[in-house]
């Protein structure tokens, strides 16, 4: 009798890298859900010309690279990829916008480095970034306001504007140019008191609330992560203390010139980056201790961006920041093995 | 568990008298890592024990143990009785090796055994006669208690007893004390954590008496008075069975003590982290802490050896797995053939893919079941194919991090993965890829797939042979070095002689010169004062 030979152990029960990525998609979809209820279709659009020219993109590359496309192609990383920039852009933004970024953060961020568990920074964030240097008007003036503060696009507006870059018919009074975020650092760079801004009319209640439950379903998609073991509390909960520690301090003292902790919390891409985008394995720290310096790390580079530095959302580059602090985190915070502890 | 509760769970198991601290419902602290592993076991473990018949040939690998392989004292052609010496342990690593049945020798030679290699070892063959016939037996008489201990260990060491858990180190060595160690506990191992083996379930729902006295015994050698028994909360039976043991002996030295079924618990390191909340040092041994662990099959072992002076030749085999028709646990002989004991279960079923000695966490596969049974083999695990793990769609490691979340050392297995994939020799001792103890939870959620546990057994394996080539080099050096001093040694001795013999030889010109001037100077005198004698005479 002959029996196969393989090394132990023999049995395992990990839930397989697709399965994995594929479980991060389900959980994006009631944020999916909650902002295309508010900003209309131009996120389903987006979502999908980023997926197809990441497959596309990503089997080209693979072919190049003579890997096994469809061993590769099926781990659902690519997907993961588009579907995280495409939630980061501007609802109405035009088609060549999303294929450039897409197309960076696949080829250069992620295969130029080695594919798949090789790339030292968040290829999504990699291709966000670069979009906000190269298209800075496309990026910052394609927001619409959000159902209940506007009057809403219909598909056929948005197809128009994404493919076409036609205004909708109904003028360009649907787009505000701004997110809480962004009318915050301009209006408080114009020496306005938070009251003042807050009575601004794109301040509007529904407009913050409008981000304030995307936040919430994004979280939503994040607890089911952590339920489900597809991530681990440390990140999440380090980029939230981080990014709270800081704004509460400020707040506290003079509550006048800085916004409430609870705003940073809820708007932006706050729970997205927490959940989402700090989470990527593959760029952030490995060890726990080191996962705990990474997330707090981008919590306080966040608040620092948002607050005095020219872009109103810092979470990107404080991921990108903080992977580039990765090696030394790491280098900096390997666990003392069993058996080898100071007591 | 974090490290604050590790700290507050740390006993002083020196100062602690018995049956204070560690109460029996007491939950110890757990340790790092670990995995909580679907297990069907216990049924099996509560069916009757069968013993196998006497095989018509047994065959004894020389090296059953850790250490170096037994010497051969027979010879072929020799008729043996069963439970005689045929082998003698080769120094104090090493174990003696007996018969397991009456019979003749009929070869000394190398055989297919168990191991993951895959390679033959030398073997002493035996055909039995079908009597089965022990030889003259030597056990302790009367009460060992008023024994001298070190006469009952040399009793566990003629009796050639090695662990039985699957480290198989020699028994009586791990018993021998030392002097600078003050030993204070006995640990006995009853947490058999690996999902499929139930061998030590089985005995100690059956045997706990056996069991109990010999740890009695190993608390004689090692003149000790405190024995922790570390049971895994799923095994109730066997609990009940040892709790009993103990009152049945009316002990007060002896605690049960119930731990959380999480692999690897049966690793004795993770044991007593578990029972005590201590960690034994990084390169260290339990036995520096004060701590000596035995399995429980040791232990009733023990006692039979020095109760009935029988040496170890049989054990209980766990033959389990979704391949074996009728699985169940086996006393089987040592030297009974792998392939016998599957008939006894039944045969395989049609779908058998793969055939694991050992558990299924860290076992091995062998490609072959014309082997025999030997001192370490507590399971034949008899996989189909889709039981068993497969090496296919390995994926890049996303470094997700589950790996490094179970690690019981608390290592990093994706950094120990990338730089064992480099070769990065000195990184991966860096990352103390010493302290790995291969017991596979890294592998068993990486989503990727990865071999981890084996690219770690390459590397140390790897380092290991870098270290010696490097020692062997250092040695070459070290030679060379000498061979170039004594040469240059002897060529300055040369030309030191050299130079001497010139200097004697020049001061012997000398001299010669000197002399002769002064015999110029003589004679000129002496022909001066002839001249003057002469004209003075004249
Ligand atoms: S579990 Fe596997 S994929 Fe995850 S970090 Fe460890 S080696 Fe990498
Ligand atoms: S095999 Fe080694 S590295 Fe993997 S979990 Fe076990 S001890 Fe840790």
């Amino acid at each position: 009798m002959k029996f196969q030979v393989e090394p132990a152990p023999h049995i395992i029960s990990a839930r397989p890298v697709p399965q994995v990525m594929r479980e991060v998609l389900y959980a994006l979809i009631p944020a999916v859900v909650v902002y295309t209820w508010y900003f209309g279709a131009g996120l389903i659009v987006n979502v999908a010309i980023a997926c197809a020219v990441a497959l596309a993109s990503e089997a080209a590359i693979l072919r190049l690279r003579r890997r096994d496309v469809r061993l590769y192609l099926s781990d659902y990383s690519a997907v993961v990829t588009a579907a995280l920039l495409a939630f980061a852009l501007p609802s109405l933004t035009p088609w060549y916008v999303t294929v450039t970024g897409t197309l960076f953060a696949i080829v250069f961020a992620k295969h130029l480095y080695g594919g798949l568990g090789f790339n030292p920074f968040n290829p999504a964030m990699a291709g966000y970034v670069l979009l906000l240097i190269a298209f800075p008007t496309e990026m910052a003036d394609l927001w619409i306001a959000p159902r209940g503060a506007g009057d809403g696009l219909s598909v056929g507006q948005t197809l128009a504007a994404i493919f076409a870059s036609t205004p909708p018919a109904a003028g360009w009074d649907a787009i505000t140019s701004a997110t809480p975020l962004d009318q915050v650092q301009s209006d408080l760079s114009r020496a306005m008191t938070m009251s003042e801004i807050n009575a601004n009319p794109t301040m509007h209640g529904s407009i913050v609330g409008a981000w304030l439950w995307i936040n919430l379903a994004v979280a939503a998609g994040g607890i089911y992560m952590l339920a489900r073991g597809i991530i681990r509390w440390h990140i999440p909960l380090a980029v939230i203390a981080g990014l709270a520690l800081m704004a509460t301090l400020f707040y506290l003292a003079d509550a006048d010139r800085n916004p409430s902790p609870l705003f940073h919390l809820t708007t932006g891409a706050t729970m997205l980056g927490a959940f989402f985008i700090a989470t990527d394995p593959v760029s952030a720290a490995t060890s726990l201790r080191g996962r705990l310096i990474y997330g707090f790390g981008i919590g306080v580079i966040a608040y620092i961006i948002r607050t005095w530095a020219a872009y109103p959302d810092g979470i990107a580059f404080a991921v990108l920041i903080m992977n580039v602090a990765v090696p030394a985190i790491d280098y900096f915070t390997i666990p003392k093995p069993y058996g080898a502890r100071d007591d | 568990m974090n490290q604050d509760q590790a700290k507050a769970n740390l006993l002083d198991l020196d100062e602690a008298p018995v049956g204070d601290v560690l109460t029996p419902t007491r939950r110890p602290s757990g340790f790092y890592g670990g995995l909580y592993l679907p297990t069907d076991k216990h049924e099996l473990a509560g069916q009757p024990l069968e013993t196998a018949p006497p095989p018509p040939h047994v065959v004894l690998p020389l090296t059953q143990h850790a250490g170096l392989p037994a010497i051969p004292c027979v010879k072929p052609g020799q008729r043996v009785l069963r439970g005689q010496q045929i082998a003698v342990a080769d120094g104090f690593i090493s174990a003696n090796i007996h018969a397991t049945t009456s019979g003749t020798v009929i070869a000394i030679d190398e055989q297919p055994v168990p191991h993951p290699s895959g390679l033959s070892a030398p073997c002493i063959t035996i055909e039995a006669d079908g009597k089965d016939e022990w030889c003259e037996l030597h056990p302790v008489v009367g009460d060992y208690h008023t024994e001298d201990p070190v006469r009952v260990r040399q009793r566990v060491r003629e009796a050639g007893i090695v662990g039985l858990g699957g480290a198989v180190f020699p028994t009586s060595t791990k018993l021998t004390a030392r002097a600078d160690i003050n030993v204070h506990t006995l640990i006995l191992n009853g947490a058999e954590c690996d999902p499929q083996i139930s061998c030590d379930e089985a005995l100690m729902r059956r045997y706990a008496t056996d069991i109990i006295a010999g740890a009695r015994i190993v608390l004689h050698i090692l003149q000790v008075n405190r024995c922790i028994i570390g049971i895994e909360e799923d095994k109730p039976e066997s609990e009940a069975a040892l709790r009993l043991a103990v009152e049945e002996f009316d002990d007060d030295r002896f605690e049960v003590v119930r731990v959380p079924a999480i692999y690897p618990e049966g690793s004795e390191r993770q044991l007593i982290q578990a029972l005590s909340g201590r960690e034994v040092p990084s390169r260290g041994l339990p036995l520096d802490i004060g701590f000596v662990c035995l399995n429980v099959a040791t232990a009733a072992a023990i006692n039979t050896a020095v109760t009935t002076g029988r040496p170890l030749t049989e054990r209980i085999v766990s033959v389990c797995g979704d391949a074996i028709a009728r699985p169940a646990n086996i006393i089987a002989r040592l030297g009974t053939p792998v392939s016998s004991l599957v008939e006894l279960c039944g045969g395989y079923t049609s779908d058998v893919d793969r055939l694991v000695v050992g558990g299924a966490m860290m076992g091995f596969a062998v490609g072959d079941d014309n082997i025999p049974v030997v001192k370490a083999c507590n399971s034949i695990l008899a996989m189909t194919a889709d039981q068993g793990r497969s090496s296919k769609d390995i994926r890049p490691c996303i470094r997700c991090g589950e790996c490094a979340r179970v690690c019981p050392s608390r290592l990093l297995p994706q950094q120990l993965y990338w730089h064992a994939g480099s070769h990065d020799l000195e990184k991966l001792e860096r990352y103390n890829i010493f302290d790995c103890i291969e017991c596979g939870c890294c592998d068993y959620v990486c989503p990727s797939n990865i071999r981890l546990a084996q690219h770690f057994r390459f590397a140390k394996a790897e380092i290991a042979v870098q270290d010696a080539d490097r020692e062997r080099a250092a040695l070459a050096r070290q030679r060379y070095e000498d061979r170039n001093r004594r040469l240059a040694d002897a060529a300055q001795d040369r030309a030191a002689r050299i130079a001497a013999k010139k200097r004697k030889a020049a001061a012997a010109a000398d001299i010669h010169k000197r002399r002769k001037v002064i015999t110029d100077v003589m004679t000129r005198v002496r022909q001066k004062e002839a001249r003057r004698d002469r004209t003075e005479t004249q």
